[in-house]
Parts: C-alpha cells; structure tokens; sequence
C-alpha cells in the first residue's frame, strides 16, 4: 500500500468544454487533503480536445494534470473513460481519488472502484484526513436522515469517494501557479463502443432554476397537506422565489421530483431560503445549509431547523405565511427592492 | 427478451427510527419494504415485456423474509424470482454485494440468457446507486444510470434507445444489448397490481440460492469479509449556533422579519417584490 501515493481529483468537462463547477470545488478540497498528507494533488483531465484546461486546473489548486486527449473521449461514457482512468491509476497509483457526485461522476467513480477493487464512499459531504493513519476520512448523511457515518477504506488503495456538489469550496484561481501537465496515450476505437450519445437537451425548467434560485421557498411535512403546501407557491410568487421541498413533500406527490432539496436531491446555494414546516433532518439540512440567510417557521421550537436558521419564528405555518405575504405585499417597491 | 430486475427489501426511511443513546438504526422502528426505485424497475421491465414480449425475472440478496419483495415484484407483473440468501453475504458494501449478484445473474444466465438488467437509482436506506454500475463491470456490459426514459427496445437489432438524465436536462443514448440501465422514479408511473398478479404472487415460491448454489465463488470477496469499506464512527454533526429567535407576538415577528430582510437588501441584487 505504501507505494500508493498522492491526492487525485477527476476533472468533469461539459460538453461545451468548461470545467464542471464541482470539479473545482474538489480541487479545493483535495488540495487541503494533500497538504494535510504532505503529497502532490493531481487532476484527471479526459476529453476530446480539452488539453487547453489543464492550466485552469493548475490554477485551481493542482501540482499535476494527468490528460488523456482522444475524439473517443468526445462526451461521457462510461466504457472509454473507465479505461484511460484505470490506465492512468494503475500506472500512477493515488491513493485518495475524487468524484464530483454527479450522474457521470458517480456512474465512473463505481465502474473503476469494481475494477481496482477498492472502496467507494458515496456522496460524501465532509471530507477530512486522519494522519496517524493516512486515512481518508468520508463522512455521509446515513439512512436517509439524521446522523452522519464517516466511512473508512482501511486495506484497499485508491481510497475513493464521491463528494456531492456544492459542499466545498473551489480556491480563487491563480495564474501564477505552475504544475506539471502529464498526457497519456491510450488507443480507443469507435468501433469498440457499446454506448453512442446521440444527443444533448438541456433543460430549462424548475430544477435549472432551483439551482440558480435566489430566492428559494421550501416546504416541508409540516404544512399538512397538499392543499396547506399552497401557502408555498403563495409565497413564492410574491416574493418571486423558486419553490423546492423536502424528501417527504416529494414522495407524497405534493411537488415533482426534480424540486427536492437535500442529500438525494438538489443542493442549493441561495441568497435566501426559507424552510417552512420543515424539521431540519440532516439528510434536507447539507442541500441548504450554505444558503446566505435561512429563515426557518416551524411550530415546533426544538426543530433542528432552528440550529442552522439565520431567523426563526416558532410559530404555526398556517398563521405566519399568510401575515408573510401580506406584509411583503403591503411594502413599497422602493422599501423592499434589493437592486 | 429477458429482463432481470434487481430488487432490494428496505427499511421505510420515512419511518425508522435511531437510536439516538446508540446511534444505530433500529430496524424494528419500521416496515421492510421493496426500495421504491425497484418498484419503478420492475415496472419498466414489465412495460417493455408487455411492447414486445418476453420473461421479467427478479433477483434479490437478503434475508429470508426478502422473499416479500419478490411477492411485490410478481404482483406488479415479474414472471419469476430469485433471492440469494446465505449468512456468507452479510454484512456487504456495494462492492462485495455487486460480486455478488453478479455470481447469481451468471447463474441466471445459464438458464435463460439475459438481454437486460435493470437496477433502481439506488436504494433508500443506503442512498449509493454504486451496486448497478458495479455489476454492469462485473458483466462487463454497458451500463446507462439515472435512466428517464426507455424510449425504444429493438431485441432483433440488439439496440435499445435511452434518455439519461444529466446535471442540466438529459441525453439521448443508443446502447448495445444486453446492457444495464439504472432508472430514476420519472421512468415511470406504478400501475396498480391486476388481481390474476396478486393471486399468483401470494402463492408464488422464488428460487433460494445459498452461496454453495452459485458457481465459482470466491468467498474471500463475499460479505464483510469482502467489503473493502467499514463504518468509523456514527455521529451526530457538530450544532451550529443558531441564529437569532425572533419575538413577540407573530405580527410582529413577522414585520422584524421583513424589516430586516429589507436592512440586508445590500446583500442581493434581485428585486424580492416583483409583483
């Protein structure tokens, strides 16, 4: 195991060629890790003409970019770059390697961990070393709520894990920094793969958005029933936020799918977020947590909710939202416009 | 076309409980059930069974009492089930419970060759979606995750026509027979089970494997033994602070609310009254 060394990161690319925002972020974090273990951080940089990113993964945190540069590696799939991934970690040998926990993240970070038969630790939220040890310590959200597990890969190198976006922090990018720039060759054909990606539609509705919210109000179980979760959409609209919810809201059909804020679900970074009639289980909690300010309305004053709230009012749902939207709605537009 | 669903019996995270002196799950808080991403899986086999025909068989790994959820599977329209149940597979992570399933589908196979496999998203207890790509490796065939649509099965050609969710919409992916897809739950909507399904689930007995049923095992990759991961330490996360309670009488907090909304306007650059 000893001669497994170094942090790896893998460089997401979209297929307009920029870096997947969680891939800096994870530079970041990796950076921080190879501090802490005093080795080298590298990134992995896979792509069809992508070469040219390498230096804004230099100056995002990483001493190494390892390149696999190939018209196979045009856009995801798993097949083509699972192989140049195992090439390059059975040449290099890391011994912490990173994934952001998107669907292609998640979907290679599984493919190579069967094949180097190691361990996976899926979206991760906290990250951290124990140094007596040389271990990578990855902590999740487990069972679905309440408390976190911090999975260890104790006797199996690389020790991998999937870190879910938007929890760590991407460094400011330096152009001074200098790194080495690695490319490998490796021969793919065509002709050898099993997936084609015919096409690629972006979507522009609610989830989109929800991302990119503002403003996000959110409700929870709390609100009674679908007809008491009206007050949401109420709010929402005069205010002019995205609406989201908890894992319970979806999974009783108050709101669809893609709306559901937390660990298997979105997680969202606005200025403002309001969670109401929602107890605060961990597993909403690390898909919020980073908003600027979070107003939380929960009857019940123990809710965890309260622990991460900026503001809270303990207060029934069904009393406050409405004075909420009235109060909102009597304010001039000069009083209140955050211009 | 044979479609093998893999199905797994889990806790109703709705409604378990931790033990909070403890730290660990107590599983007699709540009803097992089939993993809600499964139920949709086994429904998408069906309704490819039902465009172009077919078998849809089910396999699970757990417990006896698993064989619950194969019961579940049938009633939504699976032909037959499986369940891999034996103390060797306890205690595995997604890489050991890949290898393992992956023994059992070879087994499978033998029987009747397999053309598709179709996972769930992940399970809700674990929350990993690992298991499906790991087996898909193990068989060395393509996989397709987070999968919203199966738009077209053509079993002459070999070919079946995808959406795949992504980061910002989806993809539309062409991929070879057989291959592996794991479905999110938009995939499809869960049709009431027909009586003729229930009657025959009630009384349908799956196939039980025991570890010494499959062929060319190696033990060493089974269970905890097998499990390259182990669980340091359970806790609960470090209380922020908390911000400010606001008080009085609810009219009044709710216009400090907005007042010092208002104060933090500096903060954003959107315009919070739009109407």
């Amino acid at each position: 195991m000893e001669e497994y060394s170094g942090v790896w990161v893998f460089i997401e690319v979209d297929e307009e060629k920029n870096i997947e925002g969680v891939s800096l972020e994870l530079l970041g974090a990796g950076r921080a890790l190879a501090d802490k273990l005093n080795v080298p951080l590298a990134g992995v940089l896979l792509g069809d003409n992508i070469r040219g990113l390498a230096n804004q993964v230099i100056y995002s945190g990483a001493d190494t970019v390892y390149v696999v540069d190939h018209p196979v590696l045009n856009l995801y799939r798993t097949e083509a770059f699972m192989k140049a991934v195992i090439l390059l970690a059975e040449k290099y040998k890391p011994e912490i390697f990173l994934y952001g926990a998107t669907p292609n993240g998640k979907d290679l970070a599984s493919a190579i961990a069967t094949d180097l038969s190691t361990g996976l630790t899926a979206d991760t939220t906290m990250l951290d070393i124990d140094l007596e040890k040389r271990l990578l310590e990855a902590s999740r959200p487990a069972f679905g709520g309440n408390i976190m597990a911090t999975i260890l890969c104790k006797k199996h190198r690389p020790q991998m894990a999937t870190v879910r976006p938007k929890v760590m922090k991407a460094l400011q990018p330096d152009d001074s920094r200098l790194g080495k720039i690695i490319e490998e060759e490796l021969e793919l054909r065509e002709e050898d793969m099993r997936t084609k990606v015919l096409e690629i539609v972006k979507d522009v509705t609610k989830k989109a958005n929800l991302a990119d919210a503002h403003v996000i109000v959110a409700g929870g179980k709390g609100l009674g029933d679908q007809q008491g979760f009206q007050l949401i959409h109420e709010l929402a609209e005069t205010i002019g936020a995205s609406v989201g919810g908890t894992r319970d809201v979806i999974e009783a059909g108050w709101l669809p799918h893609e709306l559901q804020i937390g660990q298997t679900g979105e997680t969202v970074t606005p200025k403002i977020y309001f969670a109401i009639g929602i107890s605060g289980a961990i597993q909403h909690v690390v898909g919020m947590k980073n908003s600027e300010i979070i107003i939380a309305i929960n009857k019940n004053p123990e809710a965890a909710i309260f622990d991460v709230a900026t503001y809270g009012i303990v207060g029934d749902a069904h009393e406050i939202v409405p004075k909420l939207i009235q109060q909102f709605k009597g304010i001039s537009k000069g009083d209140l416009s955050y211009v | 076309m044979h479609i093998v669903v893999c199905v797994k019996q889990v806790p109703d995270t709705k409604i378990i409980k931790i033990n909070p002196k403890t730290n660990t799950l107590d599983r007699r808080s709540a009803p097992a059930i089939l993993n809600p991403f499964d139920a949709h899986a086994v429904q998408e086999a069906v309704k490819i069974k039902k465009r172009i025909g077919g078998t849809v068989s089910v396999l699970s790994m757990g417990p006896p009492q698993a064989v619950a959820i194969i019961k579940n599977s049938i009633e939504i329209g699976a032909d037959r089930g499986y369940l891999i149940s034996d103390r060797a597979f306890a205690g595995a992570d997604t890489l050991a419970t890949s290898y393992a399933l992956s023994k059992a589908l070879e087994k499978i196979q033998e029987e009747m060759p397999i053309d598709m496999v179709i996972c769930g998203k992940h399970a809700i207890d674990g929350d990993t979606g690992q298991v499906g790509p790991g087996i898909a490796r193990r068989l060395d065939i393509p996989p397709v995750t987070n999968v919203i649509e199966v738009t077209e099965v053509n079993h002459k050609e070999k070919k079946v026509l995808i959406k795949r969710k992504q980061i910002n919409g989806y993809e539309v992916i062409e991929a070879q027979l057989p291959c592996l897809l794991t479905v999110e739950k938009e995939v499809n909507e869960i049709e009431y089970a027909p009586m003729p399904n229930m009657i025959k689930a009630a009384r349908y007995e799956p196939t039980v494997w025991s570890v010494n049923d499959l062929n060319d095992v190696d033990k060493a990759q089974l269970g905890l033994k097998g499990s390259p991961t182990v669980v340091g330490k359970m806790f609960t996360p470090p209380k922020p602070e908390g911000g400010k309670r606001l008080e009085g009488t609810s009219d009044e907090q709710v216009r400090e609310l907005v007042t010092l909304l208002a104060e933090k306007k500096n903060l954003f650059n959107f315009d919070v009254n739009n109407s």
